[in-house]
């Protein structure tokens, strides 16, 4: 009905944060040396892509099926109240177990990347001693 | 049947951009992620639709399949505009100079 809307409202307040972040990066970036792995503007960015990537494609499905219409009040369920409740409903669980789901995962891609970029350290310094820098 | 034709999107996407890692001229990683993104959101759908209502997990017909094949379209359809804005190659820059 409008279990995207979780996702949605998510994607809008992490691509808010991405960009707060982006800046403070920007400008710290210049006093120190840039640490081993993804900055946090990096992180969020491969979040946002996610939460709006599925955010976009759900959207036209829920058109496909007549659900979302590009009239006022967008949602078909909104024009029936008794169909709101079910429509909150299904944002509650679908809606936010979609949501929990996509930030799971890319916590768990996060730490992969985390652990690459950590074990791939040893060999560079390695390789830098051998090469005599 | 949009569910497999996303997740099936998703996996080309995914091995185009490795081939290419860890070089994203042509931002095949936004297009990846977009798809697994979409996936992921539907794969928790259908479970849960599955686990409270029953019926068949995944529906396999032409409307469908119809569906599966406007999810990618409209996917690279919005991937290209990204594409297309940024230009990465600047092609589009080189042809409005003429």
């Amino acid at each position: 009905m409008a279990c995207f809307l979780v996702p949605m409202g998510e994607a809008i307040v992490t691509t808010v944060v991405q960009k707060v972040v982006e800046n403070k990066e920007k400008k710290v970036g210049g006093e120190r040396t840039k640490k081993v792995g993804l900055s946090w503007s990096q992180r969020l960015s491969w979040l946002n892509k996610l939460l709006w990537g599925g955010t976009a494609l759900l959207a036209l499905e829920h058109v496909w099926h007549g659900e979302v219409v590009p009239w006022p009040p967008f949602l078909t369920a909104m024009e029936n109240p008794a169909d709101v409740g079910p429509m909150l409903r299904e944002m509650a669980t679908i809606g936010v177990a979609m949501a929990i789901t996509v930030t799971a995962i890319w916590g768990i891609m996060i730490l992969v990347a985390e652990l690459k970029a950590k074990a791939a350290m040893p060999k560079v310094k390695e390789s830098l001693v051998r090469g005599g820098v | 049947m949009w569910l497999i034709m996303t997740a099936l999107a998703g996996v080309i996407a995914t091995a185009i951009w490795y081939v290419k890692a860890p070089e994203d001229k042509y931002k095949l990683g936004l297009l990846s992620l977009f798809f697994w993104g979409a996936t992921l959101m539907w794969l928790v759908d259908h479970v849960m639709a599955y686990v409270t209502e029953g019926g068949e997990f995944l529906e396999i017909n032409l409307d469908a399949t119809l569906l599966g094949v406007a999810v990618i379209v409209f996917a690279l359809f919005v991937w290209e505009i990204v594409l297309v804005v940024n230009d990465p190659k600047g092609a589009l820059r080189k042809a409005l100079r003429g």
